[in-house]
């Protein structure tokens, strides 16, 4: 319980931390040397997000951070096409979205029954299921080649969907059942008892009480595989279908000499979907990233 | 669950009864088949895209399989030839060098320490810095990987953002991204992937009750002296568990260093994923770069069951 936790550290917090007064001068010492230090830290981590944000409006972008003498679009107005942007984008959308909804029904419907029921085998599949969460996807990726040359699913945007919709799927169901776990099951029963099936009990009961830890499931795992770049890499070639995590990369070798401030446009573009999702969910996203296992302490 | 669902600290009880008695009633429902059909598609995918890979790698691993040349047309067995090439193979060995210093310098040292370094701050620090500098490195971690290996590319090159305040210092500009590129790769690991870390000692940290350093305050213990022998075995837990998942996703990392560097200048930032993929398709050995991906799964696999051994046990249930 994550939010729980802060909710107490919080509450902790406000008798040393709170507004001015119950400070003494010791510890307005530490919280000034520690913003300090982190403000330091901060900065540097700042600089690279910095370089992309000025570059992409500065059509004379170099490869240091620096203020843009005359701010522009040009660098925008050079990508907003088609061919550079548009399907990239688009590609990107329909495989991490299909995927997305690939994995998250298969979780949700793989969860209900290990959560509900109980059945030999059950902690062994679960562990089974936390050790693939661990498994590195980069090492299968030669024999999913193989594989996928023989069965002819390469360059098939189906067979990545698929794939990449599988390779989240471990992580999804741990979280999807933890979620599950602590909606009470005595609420169904009373939806059983006026005959709703199990389906519909799953559909109308279970996932509207699970929805603010689904939601960030589901947004975790889109913004995972929006970012990935192996996977697509490896099982589409046709250049109409790449999604834009390989197209950034053939970006630089499209024109010999590389446009800087296009490409940083290209990456805050091809960014945004993140960011705004970042932006939106706040802090749970990070805490959806970092609920695996060690959060708990 | 340590997922974030919204409650209020009181609930943690509630809910730990309900489950308790969840518990109860649900002894007499018992998994039926019509009952797992719902299980269905997500067996199938695991299975079929998951599991069968991993077990066709098995096969592919003990063949000469190959793009082009010998083994292309015709596959046949070598039984354990790929693994004594490797074995031989200065490359090999080179790769398996490099995967353990940036695994080391990247996450063990890097991300596990400035992680634990900034959890700690955001405890101390003015409530505002701390909530936009954590604001700075988790933009930085969600970022797309590509997108985070042109960025530190830049920040890396020569005439890029380092130098450029490293000038301002009077410090001469350094060419990392040539001179010792696995330094460079390792720091852009960092950059991208503390974040994590800190977010995880963050919320152990929330979690350790305020009484136990005053105390240790009123013992007369110094601030370094309580995080040494207070915090941290408190955070132990918390620790090992990072430390075995910062390792298994650094082990994998490889589009971050395929864009920054491909592995170069001359093999000196080829981690074993880069090594991997080269021999694979640069020169065609599908059957050879299957064994080292195997080897590469096997590290993987022995991490993640420890990791599995250190999970706390009500994770498992």
């Amino acid at each position: 319980m994550t939010q729980t936790s802060q909710a107490t550290a919080a509450a902790k917090g406000s008798p040393t931390k709170g507004p001015a007064g119950g400070k003494g001068p010791r510890q307005r010492l530490s919280e000034s040397a520690s913003s300090i230090v982190m403000i330091l830290i901060g900065a540097l981590f700042a600089v690279p997000l910095l370089w992309v944000l000025f570059a992409s409006f500065n059509t004379e972008a170099s490869l240091a951070v620096e203020w843009p003498d005359q701010w522009s679009l040009g660098n925008f107005a050079a990508i907003w096409n088609a061919e550079t942007t548009f399907r990239p984008i688009l590609n990107s959308l329909i495989l991490c979205g299909g995927a997305t909804v690939v994995t998250m029904t298969a979780a949700v419907l793989f969860a209900y029954p290990m959560s509900r029921y109980r059945f030999t085998g059950k902690r062994p599949l679960l562990l089974t299921i936390i050790f693939a969460t661990g498994l590195p996807i980069t090492a299968v990726m030669i024999p999913v080649y193989s594989l996928f040359v023989q069965v002819n699913l390469i360059d098939s945007m189906i067979g990545a969907i698929l794939f990449l919709g599988a390779s989240s799927l471990p992580y999804a169901i741990f979280l999807t059942k933890g979620f599950m776990d602590a909606v009470p099951v005595e609420i169904e029963e009373s939806a059983w008892a006026e005959g709703a099936g199990v389906y519909r009990a799953l559909w109308s009961v279970v996932i509207p009480l699970m929805r603010s830890g689904l939601s960030v499931a589901t947004i975790f795992t889109f913004v995972m595989m929006w970012g990935n770049f192996f996977v697509p890499f490896m099982l589409l070639l046709s250049p109409d279908q790449l999604p834009a995590a390989v197209t950034l990369y053939t970006f630089s070798s499209q024109y010999g000499q590389i446009a800087y401030g296009q490409l940083a446009a290209f990456s805050l573009f091809y960014s945004l979907p993140v960011i705004v999702l970042y932006i939106f969910l706040g802090r749970n996203l990070g805490l959806g990233f970092a609920a695996a296992g060690g959060v708990k302490g | 669950m340590s997922a974030p669902m919204p409650a209020a600290p009181s609930a943690e009880d509630h809910a730990l009864q309900q489950r308790r008695r969840r518990n109860a009633k649900t002894i007499g429902n018992a998994l039926t088949w019509k009952r797992s059909v719902p299980m269905v598609p997500a067996a199938v995918l695991l299975l079929l895209f998951m599991a069968g890979p991993i077990v066709y790698s098995l096969y592919l691993a003990f063949t000469d399989a190959a793009i082009r040349g010998e083994g292309a047309d015709e596959t046949s067995f070598v039984g354990f030839d790929n693994f004594v090439d490797a074995f031989t193979d200065e490359q090999f060995w080179n790769s398996v060098g490099l995967t353990l210093i940036f695994t080391l310098i990247s996450a063990i040292i890097g991300q596990n320490l400035l992680g634990l370094f900034l959890a700690l701050l955001i405890e101390k620090s003015h409530r505002l810095v701390s909530r936009i500098i954590t604001g700075i490195i988790v933009a930085a971690w969600i970022l797309p990987e590509v997108v985070a290996g042109y960025l530190l590319y830049t920040f890396f090159s020569e005439e890029g953002s380092l130098n450029a305040i490293l000038g301002v210092f009077g410090i001469p500009p350094t060419d990392l991204l040539f001179t010792l590129p696995i330094v460079a790769v390792a720091f852009a690991n960092i950059w991208r992937g503390t974040a994590f870390s800190m977010l995880v000692y963050s919320a152990a940290l929330s979690s350790v009750p305020s009484d136990v350093h005053e105390s240790a305050a009123m013992d007369g213990a110094g601030p370094l002296r309580r995080l040494w022998s207070v915090t941290i075995p408190l955070l132990r837990q918390a620790i090992a568990t990072n430390l075995m998942l910062i390792t298994l996703q650094t082990l994998s990392v490889f589009g971050l260093i395929f864009i920054m560097t491909g592995g170069g200048p001359a093999q000196q930032s080829q981690t074993l994923p880069l090594y991997m993929y080269e021999q694979a398709f640069s020169f065609g050995q599908l059957g050879y770069g299957t064994a080292v991906a195997l080897l590469l799964l096997l590290i993987g696999a022995a991490a993640s069951l420890l990791y599995l051994k250190l999970l706390p046990e009500e994770e498992k249930r």
